[in-house]
């Protein structure tokens, strides 16, 4: 702590930070655009300029950056001195002679930092009167629009982009005042992380073009908040609304989970909500053409239920909830999970590792700050992205804390740590199958089949811990690298296991527990990161329920004869023939779902199922942490939340727990009351009883336009506003003005601060806590109770006119909904299969040409990609890219190579 | 594509600092000596050698006057318009070679002779108005002087 | 008069080869320090003998040395660069150090590389000395031969390394930060201060920037000792010191001469006065980036502390004359133009302060200036000063513009009262 004086008045502020951070925290507006929370400072906009002054009897002082001043104790500033003020409100001055004033045709407009600051500084009047310059635009693919006329150059944009997230296509170019930010050449921005450019730009540079087809502006959004759907990390987002369809995805800061920042998967692949796909009206089949309404559906579906033996298949991208009303619904005993079996076993076993492990599994945040990495078998950029940039992060930590605090910089005077540390890099070993984006930034990158990165990882374990099984038969190479990254984590503070389903293989996540437990068992504070397959794998995880397996066997042998699936496509979950044999079993098939898929063809009955933005919910995440998201509009009268279905139909057929229910509230009280699992997760967030003075908490802010007359094409009286039973939110403006608690912040929104930047104010200290805790309860911590594993695998050997089929992942295509967005599905690769360069040789196979295999009986043919690095024998297979059918992976595929002499058109699905 | 010759004086720079990325600048000044100026073609070839995106290079590349982006004469007029030229009136002599080629500042002769650029201070104030072409320096210059000076070039 | 830097040097001729250098005592000063001196006592000996920096700044050389950390613990390799980047228009001093006696430059970098140990040391020329490049080149070469570089330096242990590194424009690069990046391979944008070079220069190693004149005189000091380099001076700053003319006087050229020389003599002795037909109407003293003095500063002495309370300053010592039939408005345009066009781009002020200011003052040349751009000139020369900016470009820039607001108001005026330039010359800036 130290104490400094601002404009005479004595405040605590903490040592080590800078004076801007200082300013900002306690509330006080200094305005800035280079310095960034995430980012730190650079001092280049000199907009943030305050007087500081020597001593008390310094009358004169003299301006600096604050963003550059560290805080000293006794220090004495002034913000509202007049020549700071004046010299503020000129460097507006000057980015407004280059800068357009079109914020009335500006995507920005209204939530503009740079509208923000020039307000703020009380600079009116232009005194420039010459010509302006100006600069062509760039294309930079489906997620960004580029307006370089806007810039302000607070270098922010290329900041991020390339230092922080490792990008490599944008930049800035020339010098003097034709500094020019943007690409070397039109073209797709390839960073997975682009669209935070959007936030990160202080004024209409780079802006959201998903946004721009159906624009609105920030103050007439209704806006929710909400949980990431596209992957098992959770981050945090807002989601905004107008009539009726979704808008846009910003982020939500969560400074324990996404901090400032969301990746592309998560920001723009929201549109499968306002898919041509959605299922809007419930459907019964026998009762076709017409769509039937809720009350038929109901009646039918409740018909079924009473009628058949009925079996219940949940899903990891549906919320907690309404898993546990279709288990409570079918019974514990016929609940089964929608994923397919070995995601299945590998998240259980996820699960275990990090219950019975001795490891803690840390937050993004945390994964930020460790000093040494190991990553196994997880191509993390393309399956868990945003836990890719905190690895970047991560990466920094050891010289940051060897030579950045030996040569006394503070860590947030960005260049100058950067310039220091110059391209030093924390040690980041990885092994996969196949090339990372990461690898750029490995130590040292270690390529081979998931059974031999289970071998090493176990021999790392050995390393550190002879209580871990040796590893017998390792080349000398594997020895060594054993050892080296045994070495880097002993000698780290913070050592970081990853692994994660991704690879298929249980070996490998054994491993990984492996060598975080023999950290611990060496005092070492290590830490596991354990990546699953969905939003909500955890949690079905934890929810418990039986394979898919049982469950359709169940069927096929006659026990049962109907089936209630919840928001899950089958035929992503197992073999095209089992699921259709499946279905061709079942007497009645319910679906819930919000998007048409091969599975909700075959519905009997389909209820309309809301999407994330249409519905409330918990989902837990990776690292076990409990987060809700809430409904951003009121749904079309047909559509509803899965679980207010399921308990209308359990209310229907006079379930007796089911009856007892009556709302949100008492799902969530029934949840804690029967699974020890999820106690705490009532302390996610605020009852729907909760009000903060008797009022609600706004959706809408209190600057929304038009709300009387948004309505008035249909009648001109105002309609009486939608009600929310299940949460403490309203749906319109009016409400409770102040700040919301952390969980359920809408948007964020200062007098003052229309753009994202408002954040500060909501936070306890810049860049750190949200004010009262950041939001999410976590469910699991390590008990330390679990053993080493044995199961050192033998090594893989090849099979001849076989191949070993691998997963790949790739962020844009792999994720089920969010390819439904248009920008997404641009983004995807075409659907090929990797081939060892050397093994593609031996079947004279070129780039491009067809490579005809078997897996399981199905048959694929697919156009050649050689990599240097998929091992030799084995081959990679994209996941989940329309129309390549499912494949449970990794498993052996055979080549058909009698196929290959014949000339064929190259075959699509 | 860059000539093994191009690349192996690039490699002797890069093995003068401690990464590829530090002999950027060099490896541009190399390629722009044998081919006058850096296309796009030149740059994405001088980024690969040099461990960098095309962006990051000419992010280097777009900051320094000297590295030519654009094609550029066989010969190139570097006239001083600073502060001590400019007092000893240098304009005649810009004007002059306005007229005489025919070009303006950052023009280029139509027969791919001269290219006509301005340059700040050549740091020969006491003999000004000077410029340079290529390699050489002529000071204490008169529009008499000039066409004489321009027929050496070809 | 004793003129230790350039009593070797005959403009016109080649400069003296290592063998002839030798001859006149080159090298001495390695020979002394190798074998009788601690770096620790080179660096207090360059401080005792108040030898400022010639790069502008005038910060004391052996002072700035000391901040460079010492002993077993500190960080390696250590850098030294000499700056030889001489940008800045009106300045052509240190070219004629460069290309009249490149050894002396090679002499003085090891005597200052020593004194802070380090191991790398570069030239840092700018582009345009194509002469200079091949002298110092093949200096470098000679001494290397002779074992004045390289590994075990005369068998003292002591090593050095030595590169010429020949710049791709930007007056930026003279700065000593940019200068740093420039050498990384980056753009040359300044860095932030702290941390110092001599903590984290180049490549975030401890790094000594100092100018070809500073470095020049270090061989000197060491052979001839601090008292006898303060008694060169009359002045309080030792030293000689090389100074400049140009502009319309009869004969601009360079000479040295001791510190605290007067302004008159160095004119009209040395320059012969004003050419005929031009009276003197001011003069820049050191540099474009240093503000106008006029007839009544005449008789100053030549030194630091002289010229800063006449409110200028000394700079690179290189003046430039402006004459009656010079239109001010269009010579400070050109200044600005100039200092417009070198803005690196970093800061906001630098960046869009100075085109700003460019455009009103060719405005005003062109009779097209209202009152009120005197009002904007003015919040620009006050608010584009040390500190405000990110490096001292502009603070520079500002010094000629806000002195010729002061001593030639009218001037500017006239322009705008009368909407044209009373000289009718309206200088048109290039692309
Ligand atoms: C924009 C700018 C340009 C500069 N250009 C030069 C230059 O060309 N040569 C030089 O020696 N110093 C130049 N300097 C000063 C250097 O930053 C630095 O102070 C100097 O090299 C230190 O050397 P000294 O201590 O020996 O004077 C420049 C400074 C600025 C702000
Ligand atoms: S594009 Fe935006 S972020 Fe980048 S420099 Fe310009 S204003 Fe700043
Ligand atoms: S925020 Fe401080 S200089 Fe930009």
């Amino acid at each position: 702590m130290a104490t400094i004086y601002i404009d005479n008045k004595p405040y605590d502020v903490t040592a080590g930070k800078n004076l801007l951070e200082a300013c900002l925290t306690l509330g006080l507006d200094v305005p800035y655009f280079c310095y960034h929370p995430a980012m730190g400072s650079i001092g280049a906009c000199r907009q943030c300029a305050v007087k500081v002054y020597r001593d008390e009897n310094d009358t004169k002082g003299k301006l600096f950056m604050s963003c550059m001043e560290q805080v000293r104790d006794g220090m004495r500033v002034s913000v509202a001195d007049m020549e700071a003020k004046e010299f503020r409100a000129h460097v507006i001055g000057w980015l407004m002679t280059n800068h357009p004033h079109d914020c009335a045709v500006c995507d920005e407009g209204g939530s503009c930092h740079l509208q923000d600051m020039t307000v703020m500084t009380g600079h009116n009047y232009r005194q420039y009167s010459f010509e302006k310059r100006t600069y062509r635009n760039q294309y930079l693919g489906p997620f960004l629009n580029h307006e370089m006329n806007r810039c302000i150059q607070c270098y922010r944009c290329v900041r991020y982009y390339k230092d922080y997230a490792g990008g490599k296509d944008l930049d800035v170019f020339a010098a003097h005042n034709h500094l020019y930010f943007g690409r070397h050449e039109d073209g797709v921005l390839e960073s997975e992380f682009s669209g935070n450019l959007a936030e990160v730009c202080p004024t209409g540079v780079f802006t959201d073009k998903t946004l721009k087809q159906h624009y609105t502006r920030k103050w007439d959004l209704t806006t929710a908040p909400s949980i990431c759907h596209h992957c098992s990390l959770g981050c945090n987002t807002i989601a905004g609304e107008r009539y009726g369809t979704l808008r846009n995805i910003t982020n939500r800061y969560n400074g324990e989970v996404n901090g400032y920042f969301l990746c592309d998967r998560g920001r723009f692949g929201y549109e499968h909500v306002n898919s041509l796909s959605r299922i809007r009206k419930p459907l019964v089949r026998s009762q076709l053409p017409e769509a039937t309404d809720k009350y038929l559906a109901l009646k039918a579906a409740a018909s079924a239920v009473k009628a058949g033996r009925v079996i219940g298949i949940g899903s990891p991208r549906a919320s907690l909830e309404s898993n546990y009303v279709l288990r409570t619904l079918v019974g514990e005993d016929n609940f089964h999970h929608g994923v397919s079996d070995m995601d299945h076993d590998l998240t259980d076993l996820a699960l275990r590792i990090l219950r019975e492990g001795a490891a803690r599994t840390p937050s993004l945040r945390e994964v930020e700050m460790a000093d040494a990495v190991f990553i196994l078998g997880e191509d993390l950029t393309n399956t868990a992205p945003m836990l890719a940039l905190a690895v970047r992060q991560a990466v920094r930590q050891k010289p940051l804390l060897e030579q950045v605090s030996e040569a006394n910089i503070p860590v947030w005077q960005d260049a100058a740590v950067r310039e220091l540390v110059q391209t030093e890099k924390g040690p980041l070993f990885s092994a996969t199958f196949t090339e990372t984006k990461l690898d750029e930034l490995a130590t040292q990158t270690y390529f081979a089949s998931p059974e031999a990165i289970a071998r090493l990882g176990y021999a790392v374990a050995h390393n550190i811990c002879l209580d871990c099984p040796p590893v017998e038969g390792l080349k000398k190479e594997e020895k060594k690298l054993a050892g080296q990254i045994a070495d880097a984590l002993l000698a780290a503070k913070n050592p970081l296991i990853i692994s994660g389903t991704h690879c298929g293989n249980e070996r490998v996540l054994k491993a990984a527990a492996n060598i975080a437990d023999a950290l611990c068992a060496r005092e070492r504070a290590a830490g596991i990161v354990l990546t699953v397959p969905e939003c909500n794998s955890m949690g079905l995880a934890m929810l418990g329920g039986h394979k898919l397996e049982s469950g359709l066997e169940a069927v096929l042998n006659g026990y049962a004869d109907t089936v209630i699936i919840l928001e899950n496509d089958l035929y992503r979950r197992a073999g095209e023939a089992t699921v259709t044999n499946f279905f061709k079993a079942c007497k009645q098939v319910i679906v819930l779902d919000h998007l048409h898929n091969r599975t909700t063809e075959t519905a009997g009955i389909l209820l309309p199922a809301g999407p994330f933005s249409e519905s409330d919910g918990t989902l837990i995440n990776n690292e076990g942490r409990a987060q809700r998201f809430y409904q951003v509009h009121p749904t079309a009268e047909d559509i509803q939340e899965s679980w207010r279905w399921l308990s209308e139909l359990g209310t229907i057929v006079a379930h007796d727990e089911i009856s007892q229910w009556h709302g949100y509230d008492d799902i969530l009280r029934a949840i804690v009351i029967e699974l020890p699992a999820f106690r705490g997760i009532e302390a996610v967030a605020p009852t729907s009883e909760f009000r903060i003075a008797g009022q609600k908490i706004p959706r809408a802010s209190h600057r929304f336009s038009g709300r009387t007359s948004i309505l008035a094409n249909v009648n001109v009286s105002e309609p009486k506003p939608p009600e929310d039973p299940d949460s403490p939110l309203s749906y319109t403006m009016e409400g409770y003005r102040g700040q919301p608690p952390s969980s359920m912040i809408p948007f964020f929104w200062a007098p003052g601060w229309n753009s994202n930047q408002a954040t500060n104010k909501y936070q306890q200290e810049v860049g750190g806590h949200l004010k009262g805790g950041d939001p999410g309860v976590r469910l699991i911590e390590p008990s330390g109770t679990g053993e080493f594993s044995t199961a050192v695998p033998q090594n893989f050997l090849p099979l001849e006119d076989h191949l070993f089929m691998l997963p790949l992942y790739h962020t844009f295509g792999s994720e089920e909904l969010s390819i439904y967005s248009p920008p997404i599905m641009e983004r995807a690769p075409e659907p090929y299969v990797a081939l060892n360069a050397a093994d593609a040789m031996r079947l004279k196979l070129e780039d491009g040409q067809t490579l005809h295999f078997t897996i399981a009986g199905q048959n694929y043919d697919l156009p050649v990609k050689t990599s240097p690095h998929i091992p030799s024998g084995t081959a990679g297979l994209p996941i989940g890219l329309p129309p390549v059918p499912f494949a449970e992976l990794p498993a052996w595929a055979i080549l058909n190579r009698n196929l290959k002499w014949k000339k064929q058109p190259q075959t699509t699905f | 594509m860059l000539t093994s010759e191009e690349i192996q004086k690039i490699e002797h720079e890069i093995s003068l600092v401690p990464t590829r990325k530090n002999a950027c600048i060099e490896a541009l000044k190399i390629v722009q000596h044998n081919r006058g100026w850096i296309s796009d073609e030149s740059l994405k070839d001088v980024a690969e050698v040099v461990d960098m995106s095309p962006a990051e290079l000419d992010s280097v590349a777009t900051f320094y006057n000297l590295i030519f982006r654009r094609p550029v004469g066989r010969h190139v007029i570097l006239l001083c318009d600073s502060i001590s030229c400019y007092v000893m009136g240098y304009e005649s002599i810009r004007d002059h070679l306005y007229s005489a080629l025919n070009i303006q500042y950052g023009q280029t002769t139509a027969d791919g002779r001269f290219t006509l650029l301005p340059n700040c201070c050549l740091g020969t104030c006491d003999c000004a108005p000077a410029l340079m072409i290529d390699n050489d320096l002529y000071r204490n210059l008169t529009v008499e002087q000039l066409d004489e000076i321009l027929t050496k070039y070809t | 008069m004793e003129l230790p830097l350039t009593q070797h040097i005959v403009p016109g001729r080649k400069p003296l080869s290592l063998k002839e250098y030798e001859k006149v005592g080159g090298y001495q000063s390695v020979r002394k320090i190798l074998k009788a001196m601690t770096p620790v006592e080179v660096q207090t000996l360059v401080k005792d003998s108040n030898l400022k920096g010639r790069g502008g700044a005038g910060f004391n050389t052996g002072l700035k040395w000391s901040f460079v950390p010492m002993g077993p613990e500190a960080a390696t390799p250590k850098y030294l660069v000499a700056n030889a980047d001489e940008m800045e228009p009106g300045t052509f001093k240190d070219r004629l150090l460069l290309e009249g006696n490149p050894h002396q430059l090679i002499e003085g970098m090891i005597v200052a590389a020593y004194a802070i140990q380090a191991t790398i040391s570069y030239v840092f020329l700018r582009w345009a000395y194509k002469l200079a490049a091949q002298e110092i080149t093949q200096a470098i070469q000679e001494a290397q031969e002779a074992g004045y570089l390289g590994e075990n330096i005369l068998g003292s242990g002591f090593s050095l390394e030595m590169h010429l590194h020949t710049g791709v424009g930007r007056y930026m690069c003279g700065e000593e930060t940019a200068l740093l990046n420039a050498l990384e391979g980056k753009r040359a944008n300044p860095r932030a201060k702290p941390p110092f070079p001599q903590v984290s220069g180049l490549y975030g190693k401890p790094t000594i920037v100092n100018n070809v004149e500073t470095l020049c005189n270090l061989p000197h000091i060491v052979n001839n000792g601090a008292e006898w380099f303060k008694g060169l001076s009359q002045s309080p700053d030792s030293g000689t010191k090389l100074f400049g003319v140009s502009g319309r006087v009869k004969k601009p050229g360079c000479w040295e001469l001791p510190i605290g020389t007067t302004i008159r003599e160095i004119l009209e002795e040395y320059a012969g006065g004003m050419q005929d037909g031009y009276l003197f109407k001011g003069l820049l003293p050191g540099g474009a980036s240093t503000d106008f003095l006029v007839e009544e500063h005449l008789d100053l002495p030549m030194d630091y502390g002289s010229i800063q309370s006449a409110g200028s300053r000394m700079g690179t010592g290189t003046m430039i004359i402006l004459d009656d039939q010079t239109c001010p408005v269009g010579f400070v345009h050109n200044l600005q133009h100039f200092f417009a066009q070198e803005s690196c781009g970093f800061c906001t002020p630098c960046r869009e302060g100075l085109p700003w200011v460019e455009k009103i003052l060719l405005a005003i040349d062109r009779g097209e200036g209202k009152p009120e751009h005197l009002l904007t000139l003015d919040f620009h020369t006050k608010y584009l000063g040390p500190g405000n900016t990110f490096c001292a470009l502009a603070p520079g820039a500002m010094e000629p513009l806000q002195s010729a607001l002061k001593y030639f108001r009218e001037d500017f005026e006239r322009h705008i009262h009368e909407h044209h330039c009373p000289w009718s010359k309206v200088w048109q800036p290039s692309i």
